[in-house]
């Protein structure tokens, strides 16, 4: 490793409940409900109504702009309706309700093998767009856009992001495991694309078992190595896991590319291989459900569009005494009140917890430890941006770097005074940008 | 895997939750006003927050107790060689600062928070800046100025500009000079408690007595036997700040359970020794050594225990070598061209004032912000 | 300790000498007319007037740029003050308007999606699937619009529902923009007969999140006279400039209209409006 790490946590992970669960299929659920908006960027626009009968993989909504992507349906069914529904993200957003018919058709054009051999960078892309393919990682970012650095932005280095950092997530470990080929297939067509000859394949050392298998399956394999990587929190974090590996640092509001790297998850890699060698578009993906909440803790294989209480009833169900689902792991992800919460392409995981082992926020004041300033990954001083925020002086929250916040929440996992501080900034970053937007 | 995944039939049943369960048994909507008959959450069912949604567990009461533990050999100690009177100074310090902070916070009609232990330490630290012998309302006095003027009229916890413990030292000092000057010599458990001067108190003394270093003295006072006692704390001196051996060890156990950092406590010693050294190095005949200044007075009682307060010293690793240094030098200029024979209560407090500037000035540079054009 | 007496008399002479000199040759030039209107106006610099604080708008009334009641917190008082120092005979019959809270959907009445955990801020909570109240468009309670308001006038209740202090409110509105909810307004102050939902909810799901819900059966519409009350997706909002007879409020089968003067604070509580 060139680099380094500032700051960082270290806390339980937990992951022993569901890394030796191999990765099972669940079943068709009785309504899907798909979002429109499922990447960073623009929504995409419906192409179907109510009533609409439509075919798996089929197009249901186009992309809304550049840094947009298209969603396609799960399975064929007709279209129940469309409207606005509760989602993971927090908001309420626009979905259309999809009934299965119980034949899961896949559209004309779909699911046939393909040579990816010939496949050039330009084509490439086009197939990665058109499949609707995001970030996995969670962060749901267009893969196409990333794939279109400008010129004067030359990448040199790929890396595949198999930190998976989160407590308790387990879908990117288990990828590792059972679709090692598929995953680095779809990464040498994400180096072809960009032109790059240097794939670095990123894994934590809490997981040496795909350490093993993957560096089995590199060799052979021009240009790809990989890497061990310590094991902190939050090391899976796009500009920590650069600066780690080649000790460049992403320069503040800036992009990857920027620092000549590109990095994917290996989700996303495996989701490019299977749109280019097989066209099926991306509408399934793993989510690990996991947590003292839950039954079976296991790693699941669901559509997009699942309700999670139909996914946490395909794990044994849910104990009474759970008192927090949360989408995705626990230093990050967005508490649900509803299980009406589908799946989307970046649900990385479902977690329950119970009230014991879940943090208690309290709006008391700073003592001014200084932890959170030692735990920062960014070197931000998250007690000042929190004290400014809390007396709503948001210029200064600027000033003193909170849009350079990456939202890990080490700074919050290790106040002594339970200081509510990622809410805080994104309060005020909220705050920061209607008043641009306001000033035009 | 895709193919795998057949058009099962969903189970019937097995998918409807408890809360679809209890919805499906509510009244429906009446015509008439609602009866006020008193409903049950059923929605009510998680908890929604922001993230992280897991906590290492270190909280504000935890701190305080380690550092109340830490300090626990050194007080109990005192209490073996300086007798029942250090137990009664102890006893009511910390009693009247848990009741000032009670009354004060009930006064101003803030929660009551004395359960996070800051006004037990605070009560703690303050006895054990006191002369063994202290009456009960020199005690009482400075708790006041500890706990309600030095800390709750600022706001309370987080808001205090400058340390309690020592806002309360330093009035009382300046207030009442002959009683907290008033120090006993040691003896197990107290026996026949003698008035004497501190060590660093009978050098200074002599110092300005002769206009040099009385050689004698100071060879009674710091032959081979002598450096073990002040190491263990056989010698005259407030009640916590005797024992170097028992405040180190206790210093080593806070680094060691990563409550304090290292950057303050040696920073200071640090600079007080080698400041100290510069001077002795340069006139021996006027200057003290500078082992001798670093074993005598409260230095290390005030470099492990009062100067890394957290609130209010400097958060940044930079800030807080620059704030140690700061407590050397204006401790060793008040020790050797100040009145007073102890500077370690004042350098602290005056460096408590510098702390927002140096805050300020150590900002740390943002993760790969861009250079200033 | 003559020499200390004076030397600090000295010390203290000398000071103020300086200070006089510094006024004389130091002193800003104001306008008298403005002076005087900034004496008269009420001096919160809450900034309803659209001024940063009651100098700047003295100023621009003496220039003539801005009108004379522009003060909506002094009202009718201070605009005939303002009148007879710019010379003006003010006549204006500036009604009186204060803040009023349309929501009665406190904890008793209203259920709540999830147990909040966070900061005490109803915009913060806000971002949380609209905040823990089931229905969407309720108030939250957790205190934003009284920490917005220069004259604490709002409070907010034990049963977790803000409720505005009509004795003490001035129309300012910074309440009205601090509400992330948007369902505090401003109505003239004598105005008796109110809607205390701001629910666009159909009726039923209305009815499952809240017993005073307005559950858009229009009962109300029909007993007013024509015009006075109008339908908005479902929600019944009053046209504050017609008069509605107090009879129209027993129409209501939810209880969602209250009869008390808006200026009448004592009346509210009596109402039950908002606890």
């Amino acid at each position: 490793m060139a680099g380094g790490f500032f700051g960082g946590v270290h806390p339980e992970y937990n992951k022993k409940l569901a890394s030796g669960k191999s990765i099972e299929v669940m079943p068709l659920p009785e309504q899907l409900t798909v979002y429109f908006s499922q990447n960073l960027g623009a929504p995409a626009k419906a192409v179907v109504k109510k009533g609409d009968e439509v075919k798996k993989g089929q197009v249901i909504a186009e992309p809304g702009g550049f840094v947009s992507t298209p969603v396609h349906s799960p399975t064929s069914g007709k279209i129940k309706s469309t409207g606005f529904y509760p989602s993971p993200v927090g908001t309420l957003m626009e979905a259309a309700v999809i009934i299965p018919d119980g034949e899961d058709e896949w559209e004309e054009g779909c699911d046939r093998e393909r040579d990816i051999s010939g496949l050039r960078s330009e084509e490439i892309k086009d197939i990665v767009k058109e499949a609707g393919i995001v970030g996995m990682g969670g962060a749901t970012f267009p893969t196409h856009v990333k794939l279109s650095p400008p010129e004067d932005k030359p990448i040199d280095i790929l890396i595949l992001n198999g930190a998976e950092c989160e407590p308790y997530l387990t879908s990117d470990h288990r990828l590792m495991l059972e679709k090692t080929e598929e995953i680095l297939e779809g990464a040498s067509l994400f180096a072809r694309a960009i032109n790059v000859k240097n794939i670095v394949v990123a894994i934590e050392e809490n997981k040496p078992d795909a350490i093993e298998k993957m560096r089995e399956a590199v060799e052979g394999r021009d240009g790809f190595s990989v890497e061990p990587m310590k094991v902190i929190y939050p090391q899976g974090a796009e500009k920590q896991l650069i600066y780690s590996i080649t000790g460049r640092k992403v320069p503040a509001g800036g992009l990857p590319m920027e620092a000549g790297a590109l990095v994917q998850n290996v989700g996303t890699c495996l989701a490019a291989f299977e749109a280019a060698g097989l066209t099926r578009p991306l509408i399934q993906r793993v989510v690990t459900v996991t947590g003292s909440g839950i039954e079976n803790p296991g790693n699941v294989l669901a559509r997009v569009g699942t309700p999670f209480k139909d996914i946490i009833d395909f794990c044994g169900g849910m104990s009474d005494d759970t008192a927090k689902v949360i989408s995705g792991g626990p230093m990050m992800g967005i508490s649900q009140y509803s299980l009406d919460s589908a799946v989307n392409k970046g649900t990385s995981g479902i977690v329950l917890l119970k009230a014991g082992e879940v943090a208690q926020f309290e709006n008391e004041p700073c003592i001014r430890c200084g932890r959170c300033l030692t735990a920062c990954p960014m070197n931000l001083n998250p007690s000042a941006l929190s004290i400014f925020a809390e007396r709503m002086r948001y210029e200064e929250t600027e000033e003193y770097g909170v849009m350079d916040c990456i939202e890990c929440g080490s700074c919050a996992y290790v106040c002594p005074s339970k200081r509510p501080l990622v809410q805080h900034f994104k309060r005020a970053k909220a705050e920061i940008r209607n008043r641009s937007k306001k000033a035009g | 895997m895709e193919d795998e995944m057949k058009d099962k039939d969903r189970k019937s049943g097995s998918g409807k939750n408890e809360t679809e369960r209890k919805e499906a048994g509510k009244d429906k909507t009446s015509p008439k006003p609602p009866e006020k008959k008193k409903k049950e959450p059923f929605r009510e069912r998680f908890i929604v927050s922001s993230s992280p949604h897991i906590h290492d567990g270190r909280t504000t009461s935890g701190i305080m107790r380690l550092v109340i533990f830490a300090l626990l050999p050194a007080a109990l100690f005192s209490i073996y060689i300086f007798g029942v009177t250090s137990l009664r100074v102890i006893v009511i310090s910390i009693c009247s600062a848990l009741i000032f902070e009670l009354v004060a916070l009930r006064i101003m009609n803030r929660p009551v928070s004395i359960r996070d232990g800051s006004a037990f330490l605070t009560g703690l630290l303050l006895a054990l800046n006191l002369p063994p012998g202290s009456p009960w309302w020199l005690v009482v006095t400075g708790n006041f100025f500890a706990i309600v003027v030095a800390k709750q009229i600022f706001g309370g916890l987080g808001y205090n500009p400058f340390n309690p413990a020592l806002i309360g030292r330093v009035v009382l000092l300046v207030s009442f000079p002959v009683h907290m000057t008033r120090w006993v010599a040691p003896s197990a458990w107290g026996a026949d408690a003698v008035t004497t001067a501190t060590p660093l108190g009978r050098m200074a003394e002599s110092l300005d007595r002769l206009g040099h270093i009385d050689m004698d003295l100071f060879r009674e006072l710091f032959s081979r036997e002598d450096i073990i006692n002040l190491l263990i704390g056989n010698r005259a001196g407030s009640i916590g700040e005797v024992s170097i051996i028992l405040l180190a060890a206790g210093g080593i156990f806070l680094i060691a359970k990563k409550v304090i950092s290292w950057h303050i406590p040696v920073s200071f010693i640090g600079s007080v020794w080698l400041l100290t050294g510069i001077f002795y190095a340069i006139d021996p005949a006027h200057y003290i050594n500078p082992t001798f200044h670093v074993l005598t007075g409260g230095l290390f009682l005030g470099a492990i225990f009062m100067a890394t307060d957290y609130v209010t010293s400097p958060m940044t690793s930079s800030g807080k070598i620059i704030f140690g240094i700061g407590c050397g030098v204006i401790t060793v200029l008040i020790r050797l061209f100040g009145v007073y024979p102890e500077g370690v209560s004042f350098a602290i407090l005056l460096m408590n004032a510098a702390t927002p500037l140096i805050d300020r000035y150590t900002k740390p540079k943002v993760f790969g912000a861009r250079e200033a054009a | 300790m003559l020499t200390a007496v004076i030397a600090l008399a000295g010390l203290g002479l000398l000071g103020s000498l300086g200070l006089a000199i510094a006024a004389r040759v130091f002193a800003v030039e104001t306008d008298p007319k403005a002076e005087a209107i900034e004496e008269v106006l009420p001096g919160a610099n809450c900034g309803a007037c659209g001024k940063p604080g009651c100098f700047d708008l003295a100023r621009e009334i003496a220039r003539g740029n801005a009108e004379i009641d522009a003060c909506p917190v002094g009202g009718q008082k201070v605009a005939e003050a303002i009148g007879k120092i710019m010379g003006v005979d003010f006549s204006g019959g500036g009604e009186r308007y204060v803040a009023l809270v349309l929501c009665a959907g406190d904890n008793k009445e209203a259920i709540k999606k999830y147990h909040y955990n966070g900061i005490y801020d109803c915009v913060s909570a806000d971002m949380f699937f609209g905040g823990d109240k089931a229905c969407s468009y309720g108030c939250l309670g957790l205190g934003t619009c009284a920490g917005a308001c220069p004259f604490g006038a709002i409070d907010i209740l034990p049963e977790g529902i803000a409720r505005v202090d009509s004795d003490k409110c001035t129309g300012c509105g910074k309440c009205v923009e601090a509400c992330p909810k948007g369902i505090i307004k401003l109505v003239p102050a004598g105005r008796n007969v109110h809607i205390l939902c701001s629910s666009h909810d159909k009726g039923a799901a209305a009815r499952k999140n809240c017993r005073v819900a307005c559950i858009g059966c229009q009962k109300c519409v029909k007993a007013a006279p024509e015009g006075a009350i109008h339908m908005d997706d479902f929600l019944a909002v009053i046209n504050y400039d017609a008069e509605i007879p107090e009879s129209v409020a027993g129409e209501c089968p939810m209880g969602t209209i209250k009869v008390f003067k808006a200026e009448d604070s004592a009346g509210q509580e009596a109402a039950g409006g908002g606890s």
